[in-house]
């Protein structure tokens, strides 16, 4: 059986004007990575800043197209956005003149679910992520935390089979990004949905992947795929604090930890050029 | 729990006990004629100044009479039909002018705004034309158009037309690229990108430039029938300053004032209809 995501030999490579002349150098960001997500499956993509990992996303909503490989999904090979695939960005991308509501339906009303439906579906998919009685507020009247409730319940509304994350949880506070991430867990339990989530943070790696799949400094390639095995975290008291939540920690830690010095040396140097 | 969390502010108002409604509604109203007052107070020194300065003698009555008489000179203008003939006239011209530059020049701005060669191939056009005065030009549109009201409303129409394209135009391209994203990620077709983003996204800086096309239509207008008219207020103050009728000429110029700031009112309540979604800035 064939997975539900693939990536087979990606690569990514733009164009880049050179400062102060007119040649173009070619700046690789995605290199030749190849891995198999299944259907389901939680997968966190962890890397230094500047390794891909957003380019890799946006390959896979494509919203880019590779320079080299493709990725398949279900076997089919991804040529353009879809809807089925949903993506959550950092900045929530929320429709400022449109409320909770209104935001949820936008997303209803590009795969055509007849009018009648989209308020009672909407009104479901706010509930799902505990919004029920704020419908009625404008984006700017809800907190971060929330304004990324109503992004997830739009791109959950209209049924994708994969949700896309780019560090949603980036903007937000301490406290608010831990609740955050207990109620992802809790959704993608009840949806079953794959989910694809790209972070920095090496705790919410652990915390949310079932699979943590760490990336090198640029170009990115896949340094190594880590499986976490911490049972259901939503049932725990205080997962984060339990002696295998710290080894794995310390696990991804030490992967990246040479990654994350290699690509502050090539800032300098992008920097200092 | 965590919903709790972050249940600001938001819920106070819920929460409130209905006891102390009442209260905060009267302490409201009181609110409301406090600063009703205060806006009163300021046009009512204004006029007393006004009223007071000419009979002490402190400016001369000839050229600046007392409020009063200027009042009673704009009432003599209203019951001889006068007032109304001109005004009318005036606001057929700006009104026109005004209409046809919102209806050509926001089509017009969104289309620039969002092809990007053809805002690089205008732009330099549109700096040059935004630069000249329109009343500059008000000779050539006479010399074009003659001195009827062709050329009137055309300089009215002119004039508004930049603010408005202008504001247009930067407010397709400052479109938040987070929602052209999120927009392309769910697949959208140009023609809903447009009906649902960009335009709702657009319509609090469109506002700007109509609001500011608003005041030029009158400004503009009026300038127009100093110079040749034979009807509008512009051409009742000036003929009024020709023929020594001083309160008249005044009166002309309360008129003028009344209307722009009504039309300013109008204008931005329409704004504040359509883009009641925003942040309250400042209230």
């Amino acid at each position: 059986m064939s997975a539900h995501i693939a990536f087979r030999g990606v690569s990514k490579r733009f164009q880049v004007k050179v400062r102060g002349s007119r040649q173009h150098s070619e700046f690789t960001a995605v290199d030749t990575v190849d891995l198999d997500v299944e259907r389901g499956e939680f997968v966190v993509l962890v890397g230094p800043s500047g390794c891909g990992k957003s380019t890799l996303l946006d390959l896979l909503g494509g919203l880019t197209e590779p320079s080299e490989g493709e990725i398949l999904l279900d076997g089919r090979r991804i040529t353009g956005p879809g809807l089925d695939r949903g993506i959550v960005f950092q900045q929530y991308a929320l429709l400022p003149w449109r409320t909770a509501q209104g935001n949820v339906e936008f997303g209803l009303e590009a795969t055509g679910v007849p009018r009648r439906h989209r308020a009672e579906r909407a009104r479901e998919f706010l509930d799902l992520v505990g919004l029920t009685g704020f419908e009625d507020r404008h984006p700017h009247q809800l907190s971060g935390g929330m304004r990324q409730r109503v992004a997830i319940a739009r791109s959950l509304a209209y049924d994708p089979q994969v949700l896309l994350m780019d560090e949603p949880f980036a903007a937000l506070d301490a406290q608010t990004r831990e609740s955050m991430q207990d109620e992802l867990l809790r959704i993608w339990q009840r949806t079953g949905k794959t989910v694809v989530f790209i972070t920095h943070s090496i705790d919410e790696a652990v915390h949310l992947g079932q699979r943590v799949v760490v990336l090198t400094s640029r170009p990115g390639r896949v340094k190594e795929t880590v499986a976490i095995d911490l049972g259901d975290r939503t049932r725990q008291e205080d997962p984060r604090s339990s002696p295998e939540f710290a080894r794995y920690r310390h696990r991804i830690w030490d992967l990246l930890h040479d990654e994350v010095s290699r690509a502050q040396q090539q800032e300098k140097e992008v920097v200092g050029a | 729990m965590t919903a709790l969390l972050e249940t600001p502010s938001a819920t106070v108002d819920r929460t409130t006990p209905a006891a102390s409604r009442p209260r905060r509604a009267v302490s409201r109203l009181a609110d409301a004629v406090l600063t009703g007052l205060g806006k009163v107070v300021a046009v009512a020194a204004l006029l007393v100044v006004w009223e007071v300065a000419p009979r002490l003698g402190l400016v001369d009555a000839t050229f600046l009479p007392p409020f009063t008489t200027v009042a009673v000179s704009w009432w003599d203008l209203l019951v001889s039909g006068k007032l109304l003939d001109n005004t009318q006239a005036s606001l057929v011209r700006s009104l026109s002018g005004f209409g046809l530059a919102v209806a050509a020049a926001v089509p017009l701005g969104l289309l620039i705004g969002w092809y990007k060669p053809v805002a690089t191939l205008l732009s330099p056009l549109l700096e040059v034309f935004r630069n000249t005065a329109a009343l500059a030009l008000l000779p050539v549109f006479v010399l074009l158009l003659g001195i009827g009201e062709t050329s009137k409303i055309a300089i009215v129409f002119y004039a508004c037309t930049w603010p408005i394209l202008l504001n247009t135009i930067s407010a397709v391209r400052a479109v938040d690229p987070t929602l052209l994203r999120l927009a392309r990620s769910m697949d959208l077709n140009g023609f809903r990108l447009f009906q649902k983003v960009i335009l709702p996204a657009a319509v609090p800086t469109v506002f700007t430039g109509i609001r500011l096309a608003g005041a030029l239509s009158i400004l503009v207008l009026v300038a127009a029938e100093m110079v040749g008219a034979k009807a509008g207020l512009g051409y009742l103050i000036n003929a009024s300053q020709f023929n020594f009728a001083i309160p008249q000429m005044y009166a002309g110029i309360i008129t003028l004032s009344a209307i722009g700031v009504l039309f300013n009112q109008v204008l931005v309540g329409l704004e504040r209809r359509f883009t009641s979604w925003r942040v309250p800035v400042g209230a």
